[in-house]
């Protein structure tokens, strides 16, 4: 379904495409031996050849080379067994060689399509047009100095993957969807570790706006964005501003752009005519790059199970319903967690996965997300084990435990660190089942309670609530829910 | 005790190995000469005391029985050659003092080998040019000078050739034994040629590039410069080896050269590339070539003659790739990170002054040139129809392989010619690589040997082009040209107090 925009002279339709800079995970530069460690000393992590000393030769790291083999694989792209290196030239002080070493015309991956999940469950297919490998740049540190630029080479060399789509995405959402699943794919492939606040991806967005069925519009790209929030931010506003400017009888230009995340704006980096001439051509320092499809299907046998392969098999086999499959494959660690939950959970109760995955899904996203994000910590380094985790349900699927007494222990485990088997012994949080006893105290209630009783009896069928929430009072909350209604009901009916 | 300085460098290994005379004899007089032989300026750095040290060294490896045969020779180092903590700078103003941390694979064969290093020797700026007048440190003089018609010897400086003019000059005035050169489109052969000497450019990938200071990457070839064909044999068999760092070079095992030197060319066959024939060739080139064949063929081989089409756009096809390569190459001497760095009050302004002030003449000409190539509405007009006629002119070649084992040219258009006659016009002086350039471009091994003189008594060479890696062919009818020749001529010393 196309999304049209409103504008005073009717409707608009924005056309985005991506470029997405993702970080190579590798040891080593993609063309020295140098670490690519974050975080390091200024220049401690520098050769020869990413300093570009006369005379130093660029030799490629494999290991980046299958990186990029497995993120094509993982995006479902045609991975080209031939592919070239090109010299794009340009100056600036954090780009050693005055060159940057990329490929343009035949790229390590060509085409392919990818399928994301919209927020109304509806799905829309986005092209990737192609991948490629490219060395980052230093970085020039602006603020150590009053009055000169400071430069900064471990980055330079570092191995990037350019992931550029189709201009097929025509929403916000959709670029934020697309985005989204390209980190998640690239985390699973464990190509790229997908930290944006390290600048591990970020994009160049390309926004330009139209008449529905017209003619592409003249776009503007905006540089180095660096959160998806902020991706979303530059189209909305982008958008606008065309709209704006093409309903005043104005013209959009073609130019760069840059994102000011304080005011949420973007503004003009260089036009058209400022453009660099990159003069790209092909590096002579290195032979065109070429492997064998064995090769190729090596890699693809050793990628994990991919987010839309896994959303699938937990739908179909534990009976997980969409929207949580969907949520806990977003991230890789996630699912797993989910799936070792899963399984240690059959083991100690001794159920069958499909009648317990809902109840382990919803504790999973509902009650220990919850807590993560309270907590910012990621889920591998959760407070409560899967072990833990799983006792916990244990307790509630034997009814040794209420839900409500469950949320009480799930508080103390994460504060102590404590197994929820030994808060429940110490702290005397067992559920009451036994039958005499509550009977007991049901009689007690309804002793009390004698108008109640009566008008009860009379029709106020809703005062039922009343009396199990008295009961439950008197045992603490211990006592079992289901016990109490079963009890209860007859009691009451006389 | 004799002139060791007049020795070729087989002679020197044969007397070092008997123990006629010790790398450290040998070496204190190169270094003698070399202090006499300032005024041809062929060296831009005297290493004596590196010189000596490494002569002790030899002298150990020669008593221990572990000598090779560069062991204790000593020679001299382009400066494109990355030196450890030795000055490296390609003659140019934009590396000012630049001295490396590392080694080039080439010269660390050399050492490993046991070879001496007596200095860093001039060349044309960045390796561009056809006479070594573009060198910041001056222009290089040919030890040669041409003959009056009265029989006596002239007063006008002539060039050694370029871009390795200073090694040239080296050798040809007996500074050193033999030196390295690099040779992108005939800038080991045509100074060879100038000089009276025998110049080896291998294959492309025979010899590391890691180390060189990068002029035109597709094209550089490091290659050795010698008095004798046995000595390039010797010499080149030391500097080849593959290496991991340069992932152009190639892996094949480096065969015993010398053991190609057999003089029995009996049957092979030669070719002689009609396109070769240029209008306006000086008669006594044409007469030199001819010699040559009769040579060849007296030697009881067979010519053939035969064409290679794309010749004629093989200067041209030259005169872009390079260029090309050499305006993205040269684009790290920006003055951030080594060299020079002159001031400015902006980023933009520290790079123009730096490159303005850095770089010369030619070397800027030629960065325009590749810039402009290179650059978008021109590049396929340019630089990708030049990569198609250099697939073609390859072409030409492996044609012509199926049917000669060799090829026999002149190495150059004309002898040396005097300082500053050609340097205000670039297209005269692109000429001189006119005969050079086309096995550059197919990365083919070739080599210049002294066949001649000219009318006026300058030196004149003919050039072997062999198929890739068959430099042992090359070698073979190098050294039966050569033994035909019997060129003995030596320069007649005009410099220092001689």
């Amino acid at each position: 379904m196309a999304k049209y925009i409103q504008g005073a002279t009717g409707e608009w339709e924005v056309v985005i495409g991506l470029e997405i800079h993702a970080q190579v995970s590798s040891e080593a530069k993609l063309f020295s031996g140098s670490s690519t460690k974050f975080g390091s000393e200024p220049n401690t992590q520098v050769s020869f050849v990413c300093s570009a000393m006369p005379g130093m030769l660029p030799t490629i790291n494999e290991e980046c080379i299958r990186q990029a083999v497995r993120t094509g694989l993982a995006l479902g792209c045609k991975i080209n067994l031939r592919s070239v290196f090109d010299r794009k030239n340009y100056f600036y002080a954090d780009l050693p060689q005055g060159y940057q070493i990329s490929q343009f015309k035949d790229p390590i991956v060509g085409e392919g399509v990818m399928e994301v999940t919209l927020e109304d469950g509806s799905t829309k297919d986005i092209g990737i047009e192609r991948l490629h490998l490219e060395q980052d740049a230093g970085k020039s540190m602006h603020d150590q100095h009053p009055t000169q630029t400071y430069v900064d080479l471990n980055r330079s060399g570092v191995a990037l993957m350019e992931i550029v789509s189709m201009p097929d995405m025509r929403s916000a959402e959709e670029a934020g969807a697309y985005f989204r699943k390209i980190r998640t794919l690239v985390r699973y492939a464990g190509t790229c570790d997908g930290n944006m606040d390290q600048g591990s991806m970020r994009a160049d967005v390309n926004v330009s706006v139209r008449r529905p069925g017209a003619e592409l519009g003249i776009r503007s790209e905006t540089k180095n964005v660096n959160s998806i929030r902020f991706m979303m931010q530059v189209i909305e506003f982008e958008t606008r501003r065309q709209i704006d400017l093409l309903e005043d009888g104005g013209e959009v230009a073609q130019e760069t752009r840059q994102f000011d995340p304080a005011t949420g704006t973007t503004s003009s980096l260089r036009s058209k005519e400022e453009a660099h001439d990159y003069r790209y051509f092909p590096d002579p320092d290195l032979l065109p790059l070429e492997f064998t499809q064995e090769f190729v299907d090596d890699l693809a046998k050793s990628l994990p199970e991919l987010p839309d392969a896994k959303r699938a098999r937990l739908i179909s086999e534990f009976g997980v319903s969409e929207y949580n499959a969907s949520v806990l494959v977003a991230e890789k660690e996630n699912a797993d967690y989910f799936e070792e939950l899963l399984g240690e959970l059959a083991r100690k109760t001794g159920q069958d996965k499909v009648k317990i995955a809902t109840q382990a899904a919803n504790w999973v996203i509902v009650d220990l997300f919850g807590a993560l994000k309270k907590l910012s910590k990621p889920i591998t380094d959760s407070p409560v084990s899967i072990v833990h985790g799983a006792e916990l349900l244990a307790l509630q699927i034997d009814g040794t435990i209420s839900g409500r007494i469950a949320k009480d222990v799930f508080e103390i485990m994460l504060e102590s660190g404590n197994g929820p088997e030994k808060i429940v012994e110490e702290q005397g949080l067992k559920q009451v089942s036994d039958t005499g006893a509550i009977e007991a105290m049901i009689d007690e209630v309804l002793a009390a309670n004698q108008d109640k009783v009566e008008k009860y009896r009379g029709g106020k069928d809703k005062l039922f609530g009343f009396f199990v929430g008295q009961v439950m009072k008197k045992t603490q909350g211990k006592a079992n829910p289901q016990v109490v209604n079963q009890l209860l009901r007859p009691k009451l009916d006389g | 005790m004799t002139e060791l300085t007049k020795l070729t460098l087989a002679e020197a290994r044969d007397g070092l190995v008997k123990g006629d005379f010790t790398s450290r004899e040998l070496t204190e007089q190169h270094l003698t000469a070399m202090e006499q032989g300032r005024e041809l300026n062929s060296y831009i750095v005297e290493t004596g005391e590196i010189a000596l040290e490494m002569a002790d060294k030899a002298d150990h490896m020669i008593k221990a029985g572990n000598a090779t045969g560069m062991t204790g020779i000593p020679i001299g180092v382009k400066d494109l050659y990355c030196t450890k903590d030795v000055h490296s700078c390609s003659a140019s103003h934009i590396l000012n003092g630049f001295k490396p941390k590392y080694e080039s694979t080439v010269t660390a064969n050399l050492w490993q080998d046991g070879a001496v290093m007596l200095g860093k020797t001039n060349m044309d700026e960045f390796a561009m040019g056809s006479s070594n007048e573009t060198s910041y440190y001056g222009p290089v003089k040919n030890p040669w000078r041409a003959t009056k018609e009265n029989g006596e010897l002239g007063t006008k400086d002539y060039v050694p050739g370029g871009s390795s003019g200073g090694s040239v000059a080296a050798v040809a005035g007996d500074l050193a034994i033999a030196s390295t050169g690099t040779d992108t489109g005939g800038s080991i052969r045509q100074p060879a040629a100038f000089t009276g000497l025998v110049g080896l450019k291998p294959t492309y990938g025979r010899c590391s590039r890691w180390g060189m200071i990068a002029f035109a990457s597709s094209l550089d070839q490091a290659g050795p410069i010698t008095k004798t064909v046995r000595d390039a044999a010797i010499m080149m068999e030391s500097m080849a080896s593959y290496d991991i760092k340069d992932s152009t070079s190639v892996e094949r095992t480096v065969p015993n050269y010398e053991h190609a030197l057999t003089q029995d060319i009996r049957g092979m066959k030669i070719g002689i590339p009609k396109e070769y024939h240029m209008d306006g060739m000086p008669k006594e080139i044409e007469k030199l070539w001819q010699q040559g064949i009769a040579w060849m063929k007296d030697a009881g081989a067979e010519i053939v003659e035969i064409s290679l089409p794309h010749t004629k756009y093989a200067l041209p096809t030259y005169y872009i790739v390079a260029p090309a390569e050499a305006s993205s190459n040269l684009a790290r001497y920006d003055g951030v990170k080594y060299g020079l760095r002159v001031e400015g009050d902006s980023l933009d302004g520290m790079y123009k002054n730096t490159r303005a002030e850095g770089f010369g003449h030619e070397v800027k000409r030629r960065i325009l040139i590749g810039t402009y190539v290179l650059s978008a509405g021109y590049y396929d007009a340019y630089y990708l129809k030049a990569q198609k006629i250099r697939t073609l002119i390859a072409q030409d070649f492996a044609k012509a392989y199926e049917q000669v084992d060799v090829i026999l040219t002149p190495t150059s258009p004309s002898a040396a010619f005097p300082m500053g006659e050609k340097s205000d016009d670039p297209i005269a002086m692109y000429l001189n690589d006119v005969f050079t350039v086309p096995a550059s471009l197919a990365g083919l091994p070739a080599i210049s040997v002294p066949a001649g003189l000219s009318s006026d008594g300058m030196p004149l060479g003919l050039q072997f082009i062999g198929r890739a890696f068959d430099e042992e062919t090359v070698l073979r009818v190098a050294h039966v040209l050569e033994h035909a020749a019997n060129f003995t001529a030596k320069p007649k010393v005009w410099w220092g107090d001689k």
